[in-house]
């Protein structure tokens, strides 16, 4: 392995069990720095927890969690967390606050120069795609769900994380809407090269913006590899997956 | 029955109604401030340590449970924190609107949306930033709507203390009473629904303001 080359997150015979019941299950996984991971998988197979497990909202059961080669238990939680930009499933803005200061909340936390957070709030809403001077001034329930999750991401994205987790950011979206984020998304990635594991049950969202895809079926990795592979592979279950885009 | 015309039996009394107007809001104050200081924290703690909400609550419901006057005679042969006077009724009092304190700070908290809270987590809130920067706003209105509560109940509550000797408007209700004065009871509980109004809308304004 090049020692040069930090490996960003990696996950090694993960075993995440929540009471008795077991919710992954020797997972190991890796997101090479700058790539997009999707994770794959049918509702309930462990997407959103394996995230979590990333970022340490949850410790693993066994097995260990690498984030920039160290240990998720050996991180501050906090530390950690600020360096990975999360877009929860639900978004998840602040109800009470603007867009102004949903999006400058995390370089705010980390005492960034008032003056340099507002110039990265309009940026950052610039960059997803939103007009600063029409919405910053909103609470997000005068935003439409498109706007809110385009806020969610521009909020991930404003302490300039190396790591972002995205858990289906355009979920619940018309289709047009979709096409015209994840395209979005695909030309901020080719701007910014964050390392990004994205959560999906959307095949052709996972082949549009993925470099590596992750199957996950019951807690399990069942198959990885590259999109050009996945729309190639032979495997049943892969199969099934490619015909539920169809 | 009363040849005593109405001017001047309020005038004759006017610096007593002052004095026991002022006694009623020291007592209701006293005891809401105390029983806020108490509750809400208390209220917070208990979202952090589920193990102690069927304490907390229970015990805040327990006590709403009892009738106001018994809890005030209940407190009157009680060495140190009870006994006649001002001390006692302000420990009923506060005892009495700790409840609704405390289980609106508790509700307002829990009640947190938990993709927010999961949201503040992710992004690196200390538990500290989290409750102060999203729990405690959101929860605002429900917390001062627990005030609300607390302290028009504690104003009608507070006419007991006279009975304790504590003063207060309640003064005017109870020899009223003992004479067969309408209008000595009316001079008691008129003015003592009035306050209990005023915080009414006083309040009810603030957590509008709040909650907009
Ligand atoms: N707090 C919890 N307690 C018990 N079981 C849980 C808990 N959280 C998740 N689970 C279970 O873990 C499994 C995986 O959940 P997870 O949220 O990771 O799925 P997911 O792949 O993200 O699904 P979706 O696509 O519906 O979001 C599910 O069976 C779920 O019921
Ligand atoms: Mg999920």
């Amino acid at each position: 392995m090049d020692s040069a080359a930090i490996s960003p997150v990696r996950l090694e015979s993960v075993r995440y069990q929540i009471g008795e019941a077991l919710i992954l299950d020797d997972v190991t996984l890796d997101a090479a720095a700058g790539q997009t991971l999707a994770l794959l998988g049918r509702s309930g197979s462990g997407k959103t927890s394996l995230l979590r497990l990333i970022n340490r909202l949850q410790s693993p059961s066994a097995g260990e969690v690498w984030v920039e080669d160290r240990r998720t238990l050996d991180w501050d939680p906090i530390r950690l967390r600020r360096r990975i930009g999360y877009v929860i499933q639900e978004v998840g803005l602040f109800p009470h606050w603007s867009v102004e200061r949903n999006v400058g909340v995390v370089p705010r936390l980390e005492g960034r120069p008032e003056e340099a957070v507002r110039r990265r709030v309009r940026e950052l809403l610039e960059l997803v795609g939103l007009e600063p001077d029409a919405v910053a001034a909103r609470r997000p329930r005068e935003l439409s769900g498109g706007q809110r999750q385009r806020v969610g991401v521009a909020r991930a994205l404003a302490a300039d994380p190396p790591i972002l987790l995205l858990d289906e950011p355009f979920g619940a979206l018309d289709p047009i809407t979709r096409r015209d984020l994840q395209q979005e998304l695909l030309r901020l990635q080719g701007a910014l090269r964050k390392t990004i594991v994205l959560v999906t049950h959307d095949v052709r969202e996972a082949l549009l913006l993925a470099d590596r895809i992750a199957l996950l079926e019951q807690g399990r990795v069942v198959w990885r590899g590259t999109p050009a592979e996945f729309e190639a592979a032979p495997e049943e279950r892969v199969r099934r997956f490619r015909e539920s885009a169809a | 029955m009363n040849p005593q015309p109405l001017g001047e039996f309020l005038a004759l009394h006017a610096p007593e109604l002052l004095r026991r107007t002022g006694e009623h809001l020291w007592l209701t104050l006293l005891a809401i401030g105390i029983a806020a200081a108490i509750g809400i924290p208390l209220g917070v703690a208990v979202t952090r340590r589920p193990r102690l909400e069927r304490w907390a609550l229970g015990f805040a419901n327990v006590v709403q449970t009892i009738p106001s006057l018994a809890l005030f005679g209940f407190l009157i042969p009680i060495p140190l924190i009870g006994g006649i006077g001002a001390r006692s009724a302000v420990i009923a009092l506060t005892l009495y609107a700790l409840l609704p304190i405390l289980r609106n700070a508790y509700e307002g908290v829990r009640g947190v949306d938990p993709s927010v809270r999961e949201s503040a987590l992710a992004m690196g809130m200390t538990d500290w930033q989290l409750l102060r920067l999203v729990e405690l706003p959101l929860a605002a209105p429900l917390i001062l709507a627990g005030l609300r509560v607390a302290t028009v109940t504690c104003v009608g509550v507070t006419t007991i203390a006279a009975l304790i000797g504590a003063g207060g408007l309640g003064t005017f209700i109870f020899t009223g009473l003992q004479t067969v004065n309408a209008r000595l009871i009316l001079l008691g509980a008129v003015p003592s629904a009035l306050l209990a109004l005023a915080a009414d809308f006083g309040l009810g304004w603030a957590e509008r303001r709040i909650a907009r």
